[in-house]
């Protein structure tokens, strides 16, 4: 870690000027990621911007019906805020399928969508990634791989967005807020987070210098049928193998309207419209759900020690449809969940 | 009689729990004494090749930067291998950290940064500009076998295993055959507490060094050697080691390194490494496994073979028993064992918890569930029939074996007889059931130690030795033992551990601290009562004159006589009468020494049985332990509690070992890549549900007075194969790679 100076931001236009100013600063919220990030060298600014004090932690019913979760409201608060709780149930699921309670405390609404992959490779300075540094290379693709995608890869990158709750917030249509030197404007969660192509250290769409102020849910929270279903190496404090966000809205036994979302198979979270198309109208069964994640897969490449997303991914496709349907959470992938405080 | 100081067998709570939730109990890196310089360790990012250049100079303008120490400028302090080598070095050339240019494993340390500060230490290791000449490396244990060999003794303790009969002509005589290669990965121990020295210079290269290390004579003695210092400058302080598990067997790089920091600044310097660091020395080495065995008609096994090769460093033999435990568990008269090392460019793997057992184990007793399944018998039947009651590899009786109440008391408390055979038959709901079983053995030893007992005129006692404290609760059941032989309360008894001024104690190991210590603070005790005796017939107590040590006891603060206990004197008083502060006595380590010497007349040792109950999900291939019971026959149990706890340790051990925890090494790069608590996975919490450890009364008068067997290692044996027979049991798949992730499932 190197030395750097610290200010703490009062208003969301101070700290987009102190960002203009510093060459290499960064902005701070909780810090559970960027810190680690500062320690094993991967990130070095030399000027940080802490957000903690722009007023930006509330959560707030909009007049169309919708919920604003302020950029520095915690993880925590937001999951277990009475509004997300009972209209976001999604949300609430996928936030405590994350990390742990102490980083869930800690770590932001704003800051989550920035986190960046935990593929070793990044991490690891005494190995190429070209997401760390452009043009060295991609250790993961022949490497150990087990964590990285299956969907949208690039011959330069293959990492993972390893976000539960940006899965909720993409099946969630949510709407990104953000300041920037130019101004405010808002970007749709799918164009947030972006593919790797040829620029694999791009994450997103932020422009310099811009930054995170809200994220608004719409009105519609599919608070009835809903299922987060995480696959992973331990029941807690492990990123996904495989996430899937589902959700329905049904007439009787027929779909009216589907949301469908992945985690830990791309650089972004995972959002299918077509496979969401392919599901109105139609029965809510077996049948009709595995032929929606066999399209959602049709797609995806292995790159050998991760082959096994993709079948996975299928069989968690097909289970979590199942469990929105019926509501009905199995025992073993989201008990340990629901039993949590 | 029970007395009110009887405290042997009791589930009495750690005396030093509220030191440790508190924080005042301190480790080895939290010792802030003054005017302390940090060390910052950098690690070689290649595998194999050679330092070319080291450009320390912009590194050493940074104000606050002390030095860098590399091997172009470390003094060669020792010329000979055997001044590196620890008590329980393997056979070989140690390692020894900026001795040249050369590189032998990834994240070896090629540099040590020291500063004002740590965090101005970690900031300039991190801008040294190293550079290297890369060689081809080779780190993968398969791709070796051809070149394995058979290891010498190097080892202290390791000893080559024996086979006996013919084990062809017993396949012969077989009607059931199984056969089949296991394999497990690389592990490292990642206790909590990262190692780290801390070195208090205090002039003339007298030196407090307060070690992270199971053995403060262990680390004391490997400074003396390498810097040329006396025992006297080399004080060791070993109060707490935050988890051991064998990490902290061998002295680890950061204490030579701190010590000669502070040698050659003449400072006090602290040298802590990271948690990617952790992995950066010994290990569970990773080993490949063939067993063959073979049944009669009756389940009886004909024969049995056990193969292992094992990885090592280039510089070292690793020695573990792997495969001796397969000639001692069942009985059989045809037992082929075989042992290999092959080198690799890693560092030399080092004990981890129930070492070779533990690799062994997971082989041997997944490959009796096949055998059990291929002769058609339930795996408990199969094991019970072929129960050994002698030690056939060393062709001795057993001190005592109570394995065959394991076996019953386990599976009445779990329930087996509820077991249906077939795989997949069992369900819960949509849930597929799987019940499977394991067991091991583990040496029952003990070493000399020496203790020294005290008693003071306010009638406190102070037990003393030189032993280590790793969590497993040696202040507590020392603390016990004492305040029973003397007959005091608990709260009246202090033990002291973790220094090398101390009377000498061997290294915390090996499941022997609570049989050698303990035994040692008995005999330590014993000679306190007959020094206080002997006060007691200077005074005017007539009914001692001619009394002998045994005609008295201790208890409730006197000493009294056996006969007529209304003949009491309290201990307190005969300190006081003595005119001196207080009263010393220390044991004899003579007779123990002895001891070692003679050939064994019973062969030692603890056994366990352990019953697993997963769920697994049809599809998803999610795997859940919903239940375990590991019955445990390990002698005399000094403390339930504190003993529970090393078992249920073990237990999340095991299942650790069965579903997730693996070292991840990049072949390309010859580097782990999960370096990190983050990515190396151990259980969490949410991953453990009903355990049930049942202690089976095991009385043993022939392993040592107390009847101690130990409890550190033996717990952990044939959880992680009762698993994988669990889930074979449920699903019909038998995985044998360990951890048996999803992906193995699916």
């Amino acid at each position: 870690m190197n030395s750097f100076t610290f200010t703490q931001a009062a208003a969301v236009a101070g700290a987009v000027q102190d960002k203009a100013a510093h060459e290499g600063s960064a902005y701070i919220g909780g810090g559970t990621n960027l810190v680690d990030l500062m320690k094993e060298n991967v990130a070095r600014p030399t000027h940080l911007i802490g957000l903690k004090k722009l007023g930006l932690d509330t959560i707030e019913t909009l007049p169309d019906g919708g919920l604003r979760l302020g950029a520095l409201a915690s993880n925590a608060d937001t999951a277990w805020h009475p509004e997300v709780e009972k209209r976001y149930p999604l949300l609430n699921q996928a936030i405590l399928a994350g990390a742990s309670p102490q980083l869930r405390n800690m770590a932001t609404d704003g800051g989550n969508l920035m986190q960046r992959t935990r593929c070793y490779y990044f991490y690891d300075l005494a190995t190429p990634c070209n997401k760390r540094e452009p043009g060295s290379g991609c250790s993961a693709i022949g490497g150990y791989n087990r964590v990285c995608g299956i969907l949208g890869t690039s011959d330069s990158c293959i990492a993972t967005h390893p976000s539960d709750m940006c899965v909720a917030l993409a099946a969630l249509d949510t709407t990104v807020r953000v300041s920037g030197p130019n101004g405010e404007r808002t970007i749709k969660f799918e164009d947030f987070h972006r593919l790797p192509g040829d620029h694999p250290e791009r994450d997103n769409t932020l422009e310099p210098g811009e930054l995170i102020t809200g994220l608004d849910l719409p009105e519609k929270g599919f608070a009835k049928n809903f299922s987060y279903l995480k696959l992973r190496d331990r029941t807690s404090y492990a990123f996904a193998l495989v996430s899937v966000a589902a959700a329905l809205e049904l007439d009787g036994n027929t779909i009216k309207d589907a949301r469908l979302a992945l985690g830990g198979v791309a650089h972004k979270p995972w959002r299918d419209k077509e496979a969401e198309a392919m599901l109105i109208g139609q029965p809510a069964t077996a049948d009709t759900f595995r032929r929606v994640a066999a399209k959602v897969l049709a797609n995806a490449k292995g790159y050998g020690e991760n082959t096994f997303k993709i079948e996975l991914a299928k069989r968690a496709i097909v289970r979590a449809l199942k469990q929105a349907t019926e509501m009905k959470q199995e025992v073993d992938t989201n008990a340990f969940l629901n039993s949590n405080p | 009689m029970t007395l009110q100081t009887d405290y042997i067998g009791k589930p009495t709570s750690r005396v030093d729990g509220p030191a440790k939730v508190t924080g005042t109990a301190k480790y080895a890196a939290e010792y802030n004494v003054p005017n302390l310089l940090y060390g910052y360790v950098v690690s070689s990012p290649i595998a194999k090749g050679k330092i070319t250049k080291i450009d320390a100079a912009p590194v050493l303008a940074l104000p606050g930067v002390q030095q860098v120490f590399s091997h172009e400028n470390v003094p060669h302090y020792a010329l000979l291998d055997r001044s590196y080598k620890d008590q329980i070095a393997p056979g070989g050339s140690p390692f020894r950290p900026l001795h040249d240019a050369e590189i032998k494993y990834s994240l070896q340390p090629v540099a040590l940064v020291v500063a004002d500060t740590f965090e101005l230490a970690r900031y300039a290791a991190s801008i040294l500009h190293i550079e290297y000449e890369e060689a081809a490396h080779e780190t993968e244990l398969s791709q070796h076998i051809d070149e394995a060999y058979e290891p010498g003794r190097g080892k202290a303790g390791y000893q080559p295993p024996k086979s006996r009969g013919n084990f062809g002509k017993g396949w012969k005589e077989g009607v059931a055959h199984m056969e089949a290669q296991y394999s497990h990965h690389a592990q490292h121990h990642n206790p909590m507490e990262m190692f780290a020295t801390t070195v208090e210079w205090l002039g003339d290269k007298n030196l407090n060094i307060y070690d992270k290390t199971q053995g403060a004579f262990n680390s004391q003695l490997l400074v003396t050697k390498v810097f040329g210092l006396s025992k006297d400058q080399a004080r060791v302080i070993s109060k707490y080691t935050g988890g051991g598990f064998g990490s902290g067997l061998r002295p680890q790089y950061q204490l030579l390194l701190a010590v000669m920091a502070s040698l050659q600044l003449e400072r006090s310097v602290r040298v802590s490494l990271t948690r990617e660091q952790m992995f950066s020395f010994g290990h569970r080495a990773e080993t490949l496994q063939h067993v063959a065995l073979a049944t009669a008609a009756d389940g009886s096994l004909t024969g049995i073979n056990h193969f292992a090769v094992a990885e090592t460093s280039q510089f070292e033999d690793f020695t573990e028993n792997v495969v001796g435990w397969s000639g001692m568990l069942y009985n059989c008269k045809n037992v082929e064992l075989g042992y290999r090392l092959a080198k690799g460019d890693i560092y030399t793997p080092l004990d981890m918890r129930a070492p070779g057992a533990a690799s062994g184990s997971i082989a041997l007793e997944i490959a009796m569930d096949e055998m059990a399944y291929a002769a058609g018998l339930d795996p408990l039947e199969f094991r019970l029939r072929n129960y050994s009651d002698i030690d056939q590899a060393q062709d001795l009786p057993y001190s005592s074996k109570a394995l065959r109440k394991c076996y019953h008391e386990g599976a009445a408390k779990f329930g087996w007889e509820q077991r249906t055979p077939e795989p997949g038959s069992m369900r819960d709901g949509n849930l597929l059931v799987g019940w499977g079983m394991g067991g091991g053995v583990w040496d029952a030893s003990k070493m000399p130690a020496t203790v020294k007992a005290s008693l003071d005129a306010d009638g406190h006692l102070t037990v003393s030795s030189g032993t280590n404290e790793i969590g497993t609760g040696t202040y507590t059941i020392m603390t016990q033992i004492a305040a029973e032989s003397m007959g005091l309360p608990i709260e009246a008894v202090t033990f002291v551990l973790g220094d090398t001024t101390l009377p000498q104690s061997p290294i915390q190991g090996g499941s022997w601290t609570a049989a050698s210590v303990g035994n040692s603070v008995v005999e330590a005790c014993t000679k306190l009562g007959e020094a206080l005796l002997k006060q007691a017939q200077k005074m005017d107590h007539p009914a001692f004159k001619d009394a002998k040590i045994d005609d008295v006891q201790f208890a409730n603060g006197q000493m009294r006589l056996r006969a007529d206990d209304t003949q009491a004197v309290v201990l307190r008083d005969v300190v006081q009468a003595s005119g001196e502060p207080k009263i010393d006595a220390e044991n004899s380590t003579v007779l123990a020494k002895l001891e070692m010497l003679k050939p064994p007349r019973y062969s030692m040792h603890a056994h366990n049985a352990v019953f697993v109950e997963v769920k697994v999900d049809p599809e998803l291939m999610t795997v859940h332990v919903t239940r375990v019971v590991n019955a445990v026959a390990a002698g005399r149990i000094i403390n339930p509690k504190t003993a529970r706890s090393q078992v249920l340790g073990s237990v999340v051990w095991g299942l650790g070992m069965a579903l997730m925890e693996e070292s991840v090494m990049d072949h390309r790069f010859g580097r782990y890549m999960n370096h990190s608590l983050a990515e190396y996975h151990v259980p969490v919490n949410a991953d453990i549900h009903d355990i049930d450890v049942v202690f089976v009364s095991e009385e043993d008068d022939k392993v040592n007075p107390l009847g101690i067997k130990g409890l550190g290692e033996v717990g952990l044996l044939g959880v992680a194969a009762a698993v994988a027979n669990a889930i074979y049991h449920a699903t019909g798949k038998r995985v044998r790679d360990m951890p048996i992730t999803i992906d193995k499932l699916l």
